[in-house]
């Protein structure tokens, strides 16, 4: 009795998982029906589900209307760039606060934190005007470096958390062993450190790939990733609902396949170190 | 060569004063012992000689130069970790190799010494384990075999045995006792267990409330210790204190005797006690005797003695080797 009470429980429990996953995945698979549909049908009601007249010229009309690689590139570098160079700086960082704190570690850890809680929007024109000022409007350099900044306080906490998972002991052993700090770095720390700095580099590769406000406020063509490309369908002529999903797939398509390959360690990234 | 000479070294945490003040002087080749109550200090000082923390005062002498201001991978001291601290992402070749790489020594020197110190240490069929591996007892062997590869003027070993079992800590003792001796490098030892630091020592720093309490042979610390301290923590079972009128007949505020040195009688002159507790190993007997104003007493005999829980006895110390101590606790010479 006791079993099949069980089994009844993972059945309902394996039903409403499903049930949960469907929800949340529910308006990709719409997106990317929509893209196979004609303008026509795309807001039609009632809307049909698998049942249209499916067809591929919205991808032959996008590809057409704007650069697709050239957008495609520009979310690589920005992505990829501004996700180094905060790895870069946040691996000292992170490593100083970890092993050495002070004080104050913790209110500087706040503070970084805070610096997020801001609404972007409040400081648009401030580093609009400075932007100009210093010729990186439109410029991949200008959407590294503000990308780069925006991510910084999580890419220091997310590190801050996995290196504090690390025992002190071991980098001191290094140290006995004649390592300078540079080399502690690299020989042990960086290489214990791998699974939580591939996570971390994952979450902000997907975070910098998918920031819109920046990349659409500081860039018009020459710099503009995917995020303007998409923005680039909603106006001005008027929403073309299909075109506007086969763009949006085609941004999507590449972090999403990032993603598939490395949920597990995507999932580690997402719960900050919490689980082992 | 590897002396090692402590002047006046000081260590705060903030406000809490830890090391107070520790003047020490260890000679080339020696096996020193650190030992003391829990939370004394003696990782601290270890510590400190490592170059794992900055002193607060005094200063550190490595063969005669101030280290003080030397980061520890400058230093030329190697430390075994009570955690063993590999490296988990490393095989034991890598572990054992770590410190020559950084150095920069050429790869073929690098493996002939990696496998002479793995050979030394029975390591060789695990070189290309990686430590989680390995048992308790490999591992450590991997951690002294990273500490010895390097040749280093010192080795400083922070209780390195507390985490085997009984058994595997005497041979690891035996071991490292004899690897010490043969490679003639000094040594810094930390434990808090005496056994370990009466049989593996030359000499023995008795660390209390971060002060040394006491500097010396096993035996000078058996035979004459300094203060109260010292007689209480060196010695198993622990050495009797008594106070009072039985103290002032010796013309010492407190005497000790160490339960070897009671003498047992079924009557006689003595202090009289009627046993508590006694306790028959067959190679030992130890007696728990309730002696009324002077206490519970503890008395040891070499051998089976038959009496029993009840029994009325009488001890009496030998008066060769009764310790006197003044008011503030520290020993009388006569
Ligand atoms: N980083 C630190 N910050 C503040 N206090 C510390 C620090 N390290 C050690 N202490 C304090 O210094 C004292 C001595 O510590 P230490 O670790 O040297 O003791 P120990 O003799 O090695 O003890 P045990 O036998 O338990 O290992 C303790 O009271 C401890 O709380
Ligand atoms: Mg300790």
């Amino acid at each position: 009795m006791a079993r099949m009470a069980t089994n009844r429980r993972v059945a309902i429990s394996t039903v409403g998982a499903w049930l949960a996953g469907f929800l949340i995945f529910f308006p990709i698979l719409w997106m990317v029906l929509t893209s196979f549909k004609t303008e026509l049908e795309a807001f039609a009601i009632p809307p049909s589900f698998l049942f249209f007249h499916w067809t591929t010229e919205n991808y032959a009309t996008v590809q057409e209307r704007s650069d697709y690689i050239h957008h495609a590139l520009n979310s690589i570098i920005i992505a990829g760039g501004s996700t180094l160079i905060a790895l870069l700086i946040a691996i000292p960082a992170a490593w100083s606060m970890a092993f050495s704190p002070t004080k104050r570690t913790k209110d500087v850890l706040l503070w970084m934190l805070s610096t997020k809680m801001m609404p972007p929007v409040g400081v648009l024109v401030p580093i609009y005007l400075i932007w100009r000022d210093f010729g990186l409007l439109d410029s991949l350099t200008g959407l590294v470096i503000i990308l780069c900044l925006g991510n910084l306080p999580i890419v220091i906490w997310m590190l801050f958390t996995y290196f504090k998972e690390i025992p002190k002991d071991i980098l001191e052993a290094a140290r006995m062993d004649g390592a300078t700090i540079g080399r502690e770095l690299i020989y042990v720390l960086t290489p214990m450190a791998i699974p939580g700095l591939a996570s971390t580099l994952l979450l902000n590769l997907i975070l910098a790939w998918n920031e819109a406000f920046w990349t659409l406020n500081l860039s018009t063509l020459n710099a503009a990733p995917l995020t303007v490309f998409i923005a680039s369908y909603s106006s001005p002529e008027g929403l073309f609902w299909a075109k506007l999903s086969a763009a949006s797939t085609l941004a999507i398509a590449p972090i999403l396949v990032l993603g598939w390959f490395s949920q597990r360690q995507l999932v580690r990234g997402l719960t900050f170190g919490a689980v082992k | 060569m590897g002396q090692i000479t402590l002047q006046d070294v000081q260590k705060s945490f903030g406000p809490v004063h830890i090391i107070k003040g520790a003047n020490l002087d260890i000679s080339d080749g020696s096996f020193v012992v650190f030992v003391g109550p829990s939370g004394c200090g003696k990782t601290t000082l270890l510590r400190l000689i490592a170059g794992l923390e900055d002193v607060t005062g005094g200063s550190i002498l490595i063969d005669g130069k101030n280290v003080v201001d030397v980061p520890p991978a400058k230093r030329g001291l190697s430390m075994v970790f009570q955690s063993y601290a590999l490296y988990p992402h490393m095989s034991v070749r890598g572990n054992i190799a770590f410190g020559l790489k950084m150095a920069g020594l050429p790869k073929a020197e690098i493996n002939r010494k990696v496998e002479a110190a793995a050979a030394t240490l029975n390591l060789t069929p695990y070189l290309d384990r990686k430590p989680r591996e390995l048992s308790g007892g490999q591992r450590q062997r991997v951690a002294i075999g990273r500490a010895i590869v390097r040749e280093p003027k010192a080795f400083l070993f922070d209780e390195p045995l507390s985490n085997l079992d009984a058994a595997l800590r005497v041979q690891m003792r035996l071991e490292v006792t004899r690897l010490q001796k043969q490679l003639a490098t000094t040594a810094i030892y930390v434990t808090h267990d005496q056994v370990e630091a009466m049989t593996m020592a030359d000499k023995i720093v008795v660390l209390n409330a971060g002060r040394i309490e006491q500097y010396g042979t096993p035996l000078e610390l058996y035979e004459k210790p300094a203060n109260l301290f010292v007689a209480g923590f060196i010695g198993s079972p622990k050495m009797n204190f008594v106070n009072g009128a039985a103290a002032a007949k010796y013309g010492a505020a407190t005497i000790g005797v160490r339960p070897e040195h009671l003498r047992i009688a079924r009557d006689g002159e003595g202090w009289p006690g009627k046993i508590a507790v006694a306790e028959h190993l067959g190679s030992d007997t130890f007696l728990y005797v309730d002696a009324g104003a002077l206490g519970t007493l503890t008395a040891r005999h070499v051998g089976e003695l038959d009496l029993s829980a009840g029994d009325d006895i009488v001890l009496s110390p030998d008066p060769s080797r009764i310790h006197r101590f003044d008011k503030d606790g520290n020993a009388l010479r006569s």
